[in-house]
């Protein structure tokens, strides 16, 4: 076990690296850069080369790499040029609105979802499993922006249920705005949970110690909620894990439909505008999320199922 | 898709054959097995709903055009906004484009885009995936940390950069939406490498004399096969959204080609001003041809799995 959490550390260091490296000559990649972006496409070739030696731009790439690793490794995420300003000064407060929506939107849908996929899996091919399945597919196939806008339309501008979510505003001083994002992202994530809680009940309610604890003649409750969920259970923690970059890939578009100032509506304004050092930022803090949750749920996974045995 | 399987599978047979003893009995057993695979197939009411809709919708975007026959590139700007009847069928849009001509437009860039990407990401995700379970050891570590820091960034940021650098047209956008998505069937083809690999017939290469590739892609790819099609048969669902999500925020394709995404997008501009026409059936097709991809997958799936089992 100390062993594989060894190893396990590594290959996140590895991945990290990868990931940087990538994100790093992807965004340099950007024609014309950061210098077009913050001077406008009339500069002139002299005010572009001086304004690129005061920041260290025409250093070559490897160099500029490192010393902005250096800086990483000090929590410096980087110095938005266009805003004058650390990135972590917008980007921080826009991390934390994402996260309240993320985990919120996301725990939605888990609350639905395992008890639906328990359900539709203990009675399969009913009425209800056939309904359940197809609203899923549903949350599968709908764009996310649609389902928004669709919400919207219809409980924020037809029915005056939920107000609309306010910028200029504090986010907790307008919980009930927060419902339709929120309900937005717990549809999508439900039609996930469900499916995938559906499918691994089934798994488990033809194993052996099922019939084991039948034989032995536990009563159905107890077959299912004493022994089948629970080891039902143990893959959604490593899909949990597995599927964090989807969860913050899918609050890009509910952050821009409902116009709530999180990370993927400042990556988008970021990338509208060129802002490198901001999109650089996000990207980076969002896998470091990412890979850190990730190493959590194979460590929880290990220790939650005893059947596992890394060498 | 059942065309390639088919081949596959005739392949296995000759090339097993020789080394397989009672031969005569085993160039029997593939036809059985695929047979059996297409009754588990045909066994859900969904996946044959899914199939028939795909080859409809084909039809719609194909053939459709050269039926209702519309004006897509230059447009009497008066028609903005027509109701739907008359001579347009489904009324127009802003700029007096025939929405339902549109659409049939429209879904042959979502449909390309869709179909090409999950093509192009699967084959090279397969190759990659096979090639690192074969190999092995340093080679095959590296290589999925490779395939883990793709992962672990969230996919609509890296398309987002990926588009601010090149601009986007239909070629560009399979290209960057392969790009993100090629991992998922990498790790799957990777894990079924490394199961398939120690089976005999692929040993028997090995004493045979025959080579790596010979192995890789004659013996171990062909039964990989049915992973690597279900797998893609989600990913042209995923890489429809992908292109709606990205025509939303507005890094769609440029105009005057159009996606059903970009459609969708712009009509939810007029969302209340009852303009339906430019809303439902765009967003109706986008839903409707991901779910069916997604029932067809899950179909694939469950026949993969029943060809399995009784390997």
């Amino acid at each position: 076990m100390t062993g594989y959490l060894i190893r396990r550390f590594l290959q996140t260091i590895v991945v990290t690296i990868l990931v940087t490296v990538g994100t790093f000559s992807l965004l340099h990649a950007i024609p014309g850069g950061e210098i077009r972006a913050i001077l406008g496409v009339r500069a002139t070739p002299a005010m572009i080369a001086s304004t690129a030696k005061q920041w260290g731009f025409d250093q070559p790439l490897y160099v500029q790499y490192s010393k902005w690793l250096w800086q990483l490794l000090h929590g410096n995420f980087g110095y938005d040029i266009s805003v004058h300003a650390p990135v972590t000064t917008l980007m921080v407060p826009a991390a934390v609105r994402t996260i309240v929506l993320a985990v919120t939107g996301t725990l939605l849908g888990l609350v639905v979802g395992i008890p639906l996929g328990i359900y539709q899996a203990v009675h399969r091919y009913t009425a209800v499993d056939n309904v359940a399945t197809g609203i899923s597919f549903i949350g599968y196939g709908a764009p996310t922006f649609f389902v928004g806008l669709l919400l919207i339309n219809w409980f924020s501008v037809e029915v005056h249920l939920f107000p609309l979510y306010n910028n200029a505003n504090p986010l907790l001083s307008q919980p009930t705005a927060l419902v339709l994002p929120v309900i937005t992202y717990g549809f999508v994530a439900f039609a996930l949970w469900s499916r995938f809680m559906r499918s691994s009940v089934m798994d488990n309610i033809i194993q052996d110690y099922v019939r084991t604890a039948r034989s032995k003649g536990a009563s159905e409750r107890r077959v299912i909620w004493g022994h089948v969920f629970r080891n039902s259970l143990i893959p959604v923690v490593t899909l949990l894990g597995l599927s964090l970059p989807a969860i913050l890939s899918g609050a890009v578009a509910i952050e821009v439909v409902f116009n709530y100032p999180g990370m993927g509506l400042l990556f988008v304004q970021s990338a509208l505008s060129t802002d490198i050092q901001m999109m650089l930022a996000i990207t980076v803090l969002t896998t470091l999320l990412t890979i850190v949750g990730n190493l959590l749920a194979d460590v929880a996974y290990a220790v939650l199922d005893p059947r596992v045995r890394y060498t | 898709m059942a065309i390639p399987h088919t081949e596959m599978s005739g392949a296995v047979v000759t090339e097993a054959a020789p080394t397989a003893p009672g031969g005569g009995q085993i160039s029997a057993k593939p036809r059985s097995l695929l047979r059996r695979g297409w009754e588990v197939f045909a066994e859900s009411k969904l996946a044959l709903a899914g199939s028939g809709f795909v080859i409809f919708i084909v039809l719609f975007c194909w053939v459709g055009p050269h039926i209702y026959v519309t004006q897509q590139v230059s447009t009497p700007i008066e028609n903005a906004y027509c109701t739907p009847g008359g001579a347009h069928l489904l009324g127009c849009d802003n700029l007096g484009y025939d929405t339902l001509g549109r659409l049939m437009v429209a879904g042959q860039n979502s449909l390309t885009v869709g179909l090409l990407a999950a093509a192009v990401a699967c084959t090279f995700g397969a190759i990659y995936g096979a090639a690192s379970g074969f190999i092995g050891g340093l080679v095959d570590s590296l290589m999925m940390r490779i395939v883990d820091a793709v992962l672990s960034i969230p996919y609509t940021l890296v398309i987002i950069v990926l588009v601010v650098i090149v601009h986007p047209s239909t070629l560009t956008m399979i290209g960057f939406i392969a790009l993100i998505y090629w991992p998922q069937p990498a790790r799957l083809v990777r894990g079924e490498t490394l199961s398939l690999r120690t089976r005999e017939y692929v040993q028997a290469v090995k004493v045979a004399g025959g080579g790596r590739s010979r192995a890789m892609f004659r013996h171990i790819m062909p039964n990989a096969i049915g992973v690597i099609i279900v797998q893609a048969t989600f990913a042209v669902a995923d890489s429809i959204l992908i292109l709606s999500l990205l025509g939303f925020l507005g890094f769609g394709l440029p105009p005057p080609t159009t996606d059903w995404g970009s459609m969708l997008s712009q009509g939810l501009n007029f969302i209340n001003l009852g303009y339906w026409w430019l809303i439902y059936p765009a967003g109706l097709l986008i839903i409707m041809t991901c779910v069916s991809f997604n029932f067809i997958g899950d179909a694939l799936r469950d026949a993969v799995e029943s060809r399995l089992h009784r390997r």
